[in-house]
């Protein structure tokens, strides 16, 4: 594992991309910081750092996209699956490298709090607070850039559909503004997802009948819940969705101040989702 | 050492691999032969762990791939088709990362890649970047990287492709010093490097295994009845008239070359030397034997034979029956050869350094 993240950091600094990525930030958020902080008084931070996620949207694509996906296309892939060394490491090696590289940055932000320090009343377990988690978010961000990177042998690919994503988990809010909430909207969500993990099954397997009856199953427990108590449905969907909305546990830190542990764990059991869905994807395109 | 059980791989609808079964012993060189697209990449990625068999099992040192990879992987270097390199990287910082990815412990790590670099003759570009190397350094570099470690057993899918003949040279001589220690198992569609590297030959045919044998053994497969060619200073039909009365001859085929020379062919019978009696009976008549040698099947008769038919055993049989047969069955087997791409330059190669190869080859293409 130790390699594979050395080897990545390495290749990160030198082809620029880390570099790259990691001035941008720091002008971006310099900018803010000046604007805000500097020039307008205003002593958090925090507030500071939410103007920066935009720079994830772009950035981090950028860091994830060529992380399995060029591996696969020039074929040195079959050096790492050869080589004595499990998958759940490589995958690791790489997204610890990733995590680094997006660690940089946030370790120079931990300087500006003392700045506004120095100038007077700082909010500093605010600011550090939201520096913790604005890193967390981007580690988020890059599971799920490393993600898709292992889906697709095209690094373009990897990166319009990361920043699209990104793009639209950002964005989140708008978008679930629009969903209905009666409690048959509910139902029909259910209905759906049922469907698409019934699908998926059948994709995986091959297995009409385990695909079926789990359709079967998850349609009639939806239906009798829906008869015997159908107010659960009301705004279950965007109750249920809401919580997609990542950059909102951020957000509540930078703009009320408020921490929310469940969201930390969101974050947390995300990344582990998306580590695990990368070292699945990979083994699932050797065997087919 | 290795053993493939039943191995099929299936890409969708079509069959790569073929229900394939073979051991490999150690301390040999095997040869996996087989036209392009014959399934020999894919089952090395199967027996390396690069890709899951539809069906089957590779045990390698006693551990299964599937089960224990990490062991078994422990006992493999491979050099795939495409050397995995990365180009960013100098070699040496390469050959360190690979020997670190490998788990060679630290203090010996260093010793052993300049070794291993000595090996191959890159030890001058160890500091340049892959990116601004030529194929033949970046072939070499791929194949140092499946030497380290030193692992029981070294696979070279097509490790002389793309190789100026210099190159081609320097690999092979390489391959079978390694041999000394290593078992090493090399695919490649050209059989003189084959032939000349090779202890042991797997024939692998649209996913399915044809043959497997010794080169001498295969070529004897073919070769039971052979035919002898001869040059001589006499006009055709006199060579027909003198060899009118020598038994054990079942046809002839003459033709005048310039110089008054003629050039024939004598299809012997099965089981007969005709050698002696038909310089004798030149001899008797005084006319000037310029050549005369057997010219017997070759690797490559059994290579198009296996590779090309599409029921096998019977156009084995057929072939064993006619024993190299007719002038059109013959005519027949030349354009199947010209078909096929040989890549001339390594069969020069080849057979500069092994002239017995070159008379054969002269004898049945």
């Amino acid at each position: 594992m130790l390699a594979v993240y050395k080897r990545e950091l390495r290749s990160y600094f030198q082809s620029m991309v880390g570099c790259v990525f990691v001035a941008f930030l720091i002008a971006f958020t310099g900018i803010y910081f000046m604007a805000y902080n500097l020039l307008s008084g205003y002593p958090y931070f925090s507030y500071t750092l939410s103007g920066s996620i935009i720079v994830f949207l772009v950035g981090i694509p950028l860091l994830t996209m060529r992380s399995f996906s060029e591996e696969r296309r020039n074929r040195t892939d079959q050096l790492l699956l050869t080589a004595p060394v499990g998958l759940e490491k490589i995958v690791m090696g790489k997204y610890l490298a990733m995590v680094t590289v997006i660690a940089i940055p946030n370790v120079i932000f931990c300087v500006f709090p003392l700045i506004i320090k120095a100038q007077g009343t700082a909010y500093p377990l605010v600011d550090y607070i939201s520096i913790g988690l604005f890193f967390l978010l981007g580690c988020v961000y890059a599971a799920v850039g490393m993600f898709i990177s292992a889906l697709t042998e095209s690094q373009i690919i990897a990166y319009i559909g990361t920043f699209g994503i990104l793009l639209v988990l950002y964005l989140w809010d708008g978008i679930l503004s629009m969903l209905p909430s009666s409690d048959v909207s509910g139902l029909m969500g259910v209905l759906i997802v049922v469907t698409v993990i019934a699908f998926y099954i059948w994709r995986m397997t091959d297995n009409a009948v385990l695909s079926g009856v789990v359709e079967a199953a998850g349609v009639i427990a939806a239906l009798i819940v829906y008869f015997v108590k159908s107010s659960l449905y009301e705004n279950l969907l965007t109750n249920l969705l809401g919580r997609l909305a990542l950059a909102d546990v951020f957000t509540d830190v930078t703009s009320n101040s408020i921490v929310d542990l469940s969201g930390v764990a969101l974050y947390l059991s995300i990344i582990a989702v998306f580590v695990f869905l990368t070292v699945q994807a990979i083994q699932k395109r050797r065997w087919s | 050492m290795i053993e493939v059980k039943n191995l099929v791989k299936k890409y969708g609808n079509h069959l790569a691999v073929d229900h394939l079964d073979f051991t490999i012993e150690p301390g040999r060189i095997y040869g996996f032969l087989g036209p392009n697209g014959a399934g020999k990449s894919t089952t090395m990625n199967i027996m390396t762990g690069y890709l899951g068999a539809t069906e089957g099992e590779v045990v390698i040192g006693g551990h299964d791939i599937l089960k224990e990879p990490e062991k078994a992987k422990r006992c493999i270097g491979y050099l795939p088709e495409q050397p995995p390199l990365y180009m960013d990287m100098t070699v040496r910082e390469y050959l360190e990362f690979a020997a670190e990815l490998k788990e060679i412990p630290r203090r010996k790590r260093a010793d052993q890649v300049t070794e291993v670099e000595k090996m191959v003759r890159i030890r001058d570009v160890e500091k340049r970047l892959i990116r601004n190397l030529s194929k033949g350094y970046r072939q070499r570099v791929g194949l140092a990287q499946a030497i380290l470690g030193y692992p029981e057993i070294i696979i070279l899918d097509e490790p002389s492709v793309g190789l100026d003949p210099k190159q081609i040279i320097e690999i092979r001589q390489l391959i079978r010093s390694l041999a000394k220690k290593h078992t090493v198992i090399l695919s490649s569609h050209i059989l003189a490097e084959v032939r000349e590297v090779c202890d042991y030959i797997l024939i692998i045919s649209k996913g399915k295994l044809v043959a497997s044998d010794t080169p001498e053994n295969l070529e004897r497969m073919l070769g039971e009845s052979g035919t002898v060619e001869l040059e001589t200073k006499a006009s055709p039909a006199e060579v027909r008239e003198i060899l009118k009365n020598v038994p054990g001859i079942e046809e002839i085929t003459a033709k005048a070359e310039e110089n008054g020379i003629t050039r024939a062919q004598i299809m012997e019978k099965k089981g007969e030397d005709v050698r002696e009696r038909v310089s004798l009976a030149f001899a008797d008549r005084r006319k000037p034997l310029l050549t005369l040698r057997t010219a017997g099947a070759t690797l490559e008769d059994v290579f198009m034979e296996l590779t090309q038919s599409e029921q096998l055993p019977d156009a084995f049989t057929r072939h064993m029956e006619q024993a190299a047969g007719t002038e059109a069955d013959r005519k027949k087997r030349e354009d199947q050869a010209a078909a096929v791409d040989m890549e001339n330059i390594d069969r020069a190669v080849g057979d500069d350094r092994n002239g017995e190869g070159d008379e054969q080859d002269a004898g049945s293409l």
